[in-house]
């Protein structure tokens, strides 16, 4: 594929607005519930799970958003990536 | 383990500047360890020290932050075919075992010397490792950058070689990103001090990339990417075993990640422009730069160990404001390089597709 073609390449706004929309609806949870979470999360033994869990979840959306983002933006690889053995 | 437990009943209030703050620090680091494999993290933790936060909530938030971010950022290096995974896992498994004895040593000093006593161990790890491993990496890559052969194929040193000749039958492994195979004998002490720098100073990577490049032979580009699989098993271990004693402040680490996963997607994409002498360059000029720093504060730990005279109030106080803030140019450098690097590496690209365009008549 030519790096025309490349450039005309559909960007991803609808995903970039999904997953902002859910990474914003994930981050007011955390900051509206700061008690619940203090409470629950610093318990330790078993309830290490949870910010784990909570890392991966917030990983996984925010870091898709934030890849559309920067693509949305026009901000990607160069084309003629390196050469890596 | 009482003491932990109170220490995280001790999360604290988080307003508008704390969240700011919080979110521009992980974006800088995030976006130095997407390109170097490591950073941040020397920074984020004194940061959030100073904010109020207890010296172990910060290091156990720092940490579950790393993990995600870290993962996020191998994710996109390995589409640039940049990741080793492999040699991550194994490193990282062996570097996991020494952020555990790293951590028990810790305790032991901490036990027998109290803060001051660990804190002077912290910095004076800091201070020989750097110096060390900073200067060799600087160096190596102002000869490279001398010779004028940046674009050259990065040749791989004679300790590597003859890493990369021993045969130990039973125990030997192919890795991609060395083309070679190597006995396990030689990864298991490098994780394993990965580990122990990791737990000591937060950056495992300033001795994880190093001995990838100078010791196994792998390139730079593939080193850094390959660390931030590392820093994932470590960060996602370390979390854990602080997360069983609740000292994980989640809200911490997720307004972080916030900032760093921005960031490390960046810092990911800046390694795709530059030459691969430039991760050196960043990551020996950070090196250096902190090593000065931690080096500043190293009297004022002996002075209250008592090694040295006393040092009034306000001189601790001016040591402290100095070093924290050389930290923090060092990581500001750090990104500005990289996003000076892209910046041009983007220019030059577009440059070249306008030249094409030309040659094959489109215009």
């Amino acid at each position: 594929m030519s790096s025309h073609e490349n450039r005309t390449k559909k960007k991803p706004i609808g995903m970039m607005v999904l997953t902002g929309i859910i990474s914003a609806g994930l981050y007011a949870a955390l900051l509206m519930n700061q008690d619940l979470l203090n409470m629950n999360f610093a318990r330790g033994g078993l309830y290490a799970f949870l910010p784990i869990i909570t890392a991966f979840v917030f990983s996984f959306i925010h870091g898709s958003f934030t890849g559309h983002f920067w693509t949305v933006l026009g901000i990607e690889a160069a084309r003629k990536k390196m050469e890596v053995k | 383990m009482h003491d932990l437990a109170q220490a995280a009943a001790n999360f604290i209030n988080l307003d508008a500047a704390t969240l700011i703050y919080l979110f521009l620090v992980g974006f800088v680091g995030g976006l130095v360890s997407g390109f170097i494999g490591s950073g941040g993290a020397f920074v984020l933790t004194p940061g959030m020290m100073s904010m109020g936060v207890p010296g172990l909530v910060a290091v156990a938030s720092n940490m579950c932050h790393k993990f995600p971010k870290a993962l996020v950022g191998a994710i996109k290096r390995a589409k640039y075919g940049q990741v080793d995974v492999k040699l991550g896992l194994v490193l990282g498994i062996s570097a996991e075992a020494g952020v555990l004895y790293g951590a028990h040593i810790q305790e032991q000093i901490k036990k027998t010397f109290g803060d001051a006593g660990s804190n002077l161990y912290v910095s004076v790890s800091f201070v020989v490792v750097l110096a060390i491993v900073g200067i060799f990496v600087l160096r190596d890559a102002w000869k490279t950058y001398k010779a004028g052969n940046a674009n050259a194929e990065e040749k791989i040193t004679k300790i590597a070689k003859w890493v990369q000749s021993v045969n130990i039958p039973g125990t030997m492994v192919y890795f991609k990103s060395l083309d070679a195979r190597i006995s396990i004998l030689f990864t298991l002490p490098l994780g394993f001090a990965t580990g122990m720098l990791a737990a000591t100073i937060a950056v495992g990577g300033f001795v994880g990339v190093p001995s990838m490049i100078y010791v196994l032979g792998a390139p730079s580009l593939m080193a850094s990417a390959t660390e931030l699989v590392i820093a994932f098993v470590m960060g996602l271990g370390g979390s854990f075993k602080y997360a069983l004693h609740g000292l994980v402040d989640i809200r911490l680490a997720m307004i972080i990640l916030a900032g760093s996963l921005f960031g490390i997607q960046l810092g990911a994409m800046g390694t795709t422009y530059v030459k691969p002498f430039m991760i050196k360059v960043v990551m020996g000029l950070i090196m250096v730069i902190v090593l000065f720093s931690r080096a500043l504060m190293v009297p004022v730990y002996m002075s209250q160990l008592g090694m040295i005279g006393s040092i009034t109030a306000e001189t601790t106080k001016i040591l402290k404001t100095a070093s924290f803030g050389i930290m923090i140019f060092a990581l500001a450098l750090g990104a500005f390089i990289v996003l000076r690097a892209m910046w041009q590496g983007r220019r030059e690209e577009r440059l070249q597709n306008a030249m094409e365009a030309v040659n094959i008549g489109k215009i």
